[in-house]
């Protein structure tokens, strides 16, 4: 089951943060979870497996998880204990992707968060707090049926219930 | 009100069953699913945990192993085996390794048709808007939700129209074009819209340029891209879908084609777009052609006629990857193959080869590579420490033979 309310420490990256970067091609041939989270980010910021802790909140600028469809970059964010990323807006198909294995993901125009800062986000009120600096920021509400698949831990977990996608 | 409807809105609507409208979310019947072997052995561990037994329909549920193929290591070697094993358990089309790309083999077998509705666990399956179909790229447990049901959710996209004028240059080819419009997009340029391509300088294009332009459509973030059929005569295509004349577009664009020469995207993105010169006498290392972009017929015959009789710079390797085996043969059957490996290319066997990095000539650390490809991310071909240039397969061919990156047309004229 998705979490409503999730608190974490920032990671901030900033705009085109591309599938490529989140997990390379050729690290993508496996069903091994833990294989991918071992790669994570690893291009792109070769200490971030090391400084996050599980439950932290990825927040990034525009355009994140462009690039290719693989469902191994969401996977491998999630399988690296990530709780939520949080982005000025994303690659469409990253953002299915990612609510389809159950990462919650929002659109919010953020600024001034650093890494470290400690968050609040409320995936159902639509709002990223951030604590450390005592600002917030409103966020695009997901569609309905996403919220739904969402909640229900992905659309996995939703059709195994449903065997069709929410009305 | 009954408004004129953009290419997209028209397939949604029929497949619906009515008028739909742009930011409306929909669920729509699904013609085709395809998946790779990137993206298919998690689709079928999807499939399996939503508690899957039998696929919707397996005439319709394409599996191809082009990503890493023939198998590079034991693992993939498995995941090869785990799809031969689910595609004979229910019946599905197999593609084995070493028949060709996932969207050339679409195409070739006559699966994409105009107006259908085509969904592939890649994401650019967008290449088939150069039929008039609309595909679109979707990750593996979506594809795991058609194969269950044989339906998809979609929110309707708001289309954007993009007017070639003028007329095409020598030398100059499809990549070009859609690098001219790259530049003007951004990597972000189109996201969450259907491009739609149109105008006279597209009219004398072959369907593989058509389909080197629609590829690239997600390269700006586009859901779909369809370049119009206008002036293609194939199979399948009498009723070629035209978008209503009073369709409604959130913008139109329009690109002088006459203007645009040779281009190239510099590392490490495919919008940062410049002309061959700024970039030209740069050294070499590795050139490229191949990939469902730039690996058709038409991209090999360009590249023979710049290195017939020639050869390859020595300080470079090129390596070539034809898109199908039945490009390989035809290339074969024009004395295309000959000629450029006597020039000094290596052939790989018709798939993905090298583009994503998994094998078949990965760069070394601070080498240039010049590639017909789409993607040029950082370690998007294998390390992170190589820079990756992308061109048509002319200046790719040309740049092997110069060495260092060069403009075509000079080759181009002297054939
Ligand atoms: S050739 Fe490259 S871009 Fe095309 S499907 Fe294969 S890996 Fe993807």
């Amino acid at each position: 089951m998705a979490n409503d309310l999730i608190r974490g420490r920032a990671h901030v990256y900033g705009d085109d943060i591309n599938t490529d970067v989140i997990i390379p091609g050729k690290y993508t041939k496996t069903l091994d979870l833990e294989d991918l989270a071992r790669h994570v980010l690893a291009d792109l910021d070769p200490g971030f497996r090391s400084r996050m802790k599980p439950g932290d909140i990825l927040v990034a600028g525009e355009n994140f998880g462009c690039g290719s469809s693989r469902e191994q970059a969401p996977l491998a964010l999630k399988a690296s204990g990530v709780a939520a990323v949080a982005a000025k807006y994303f690659a469409r198909i990253f953002f299915r992707n990612a609510i389809n294995i159950g990462l919650p993901v929002i659109e919010v125009d953020w600024g001034g968060i650093e890494t470290g800062d400690e968050l609040r986000l409320d995936l159902n009120a639509g709002r990223l707090e951030n604590i450390s600096r005592h600002t917030g920021f409103d966020a695009a509400p997901l569609p309905r049926g996403m919220l739904i698949i969402l909640q229900a831990g992905g659309l996995a977990s939703y059709m195994k219930i449903h065997r069709d996608y929410p009305e | 009100m009954n408004m004129g409807q953009t290419l997209v809105e028209k397939i949604i609507s029929r497949h619906v069953g009515r008028p739909v409208e742009p930011d409306q979310i929909v669920v729509v019947p699904v013609d085709w699913a395809m998946v790779s072997d990137t993206t298919g052995p998690l689709t079928i561990k999807a499939f399996r945990a939503m508690g899957g037994e039998r696929v919707w329909n397996p005439d319709r549920c394409v599996m191809v192993i082009d990503h890493a193929a023939p198998a590079p290591n034991s693992r993939i070697a498995n995941l090869h085996g785990l799809m031969r094993e689910f595609a004979a358990e229910q019946g599905c089309v197999l593609v084995e390794a070493g028949q060709g790309i996932c969207h050339q083999v679409m195409v070739e077998r006559g699966y994409v048709q105009p107006g259908r509705i085509v969904i592939g666990a890649d994401s650019h399956t967008c290449t088939y808007g150069a039929l008039g179909a609309l595909g679109t790229g979707m990750g593996s447990t979506d594809l795991a939700g058609v194969w269950l049901t044989g339906k998809t959710w979609l929110r309707v996209p708001r289309s954007l129209r993009v007017v070639f004028r003028g007329e095409v240059r020598p030398g100059v080819q499809g990549k070009d074009l859609i690098l001219a419009l790259l530049a003007r997009l951004g990597i972000a340029g189109a996201t969450y819209r259907s491009l739609e391509l149109d105008g006279p300088a597209l009219v004398p294009l072959p369907l593989a340029d058509r389909l080197t332009m629609a590829n690239m459509a997600i390269e700006a973030g586009a859901k779909t891209g369809f370049v119009h059929s206008r002036g293609l005569s194939i199979k399948g295509l009498e009723e070629p879908l035209v978008p209503d004349r009073d369709a409604v577009y959130e913008q139109t664009l329009t690109l002088d084609a006459s203007r645009i020469g040779p281009l190239v995207s510099r590392p490490h993105s495919p919008d940062l777009v410049c002309s061959v010169e700024e970039v030209g006498g740069r050294p070499v290392q590795y050139a490229f052609i191949g990939t469902c972009v730039n690996g058709r017929l038409e991209d090999l015959r360009a590249a023979a006629r710049v290195l017939k009789g020639a050869s390859v710079h020595p300080g470079t390797r090129l390596l070539i990857g034809p898109a199908s085996r039945k490009i390989f043969l035809e290339a074969l059957a024009e004395g295309i193959v000959e000629t450029l490996t006597r020039a000094g290319a290596t052939f790989l066997p018709p798939g993905c080869g090298p583009c994503v990095g998994t094998h078949n000539g990965v760069p070394g650390d601070g080498e240039t590579v010049i590639s017909t490809g789409n993607r040029n991310f950082v370690g998007r071909m294998g390390n992170p420490k190589a820079s990756i240039y992308l061109a048509s397969a002319a200046t790719v061919a040309a740049s092997a033979r110069a060495g260092r990156i060069a403009d075509p047309v000079p080759y181009w004229e002297q054939s």
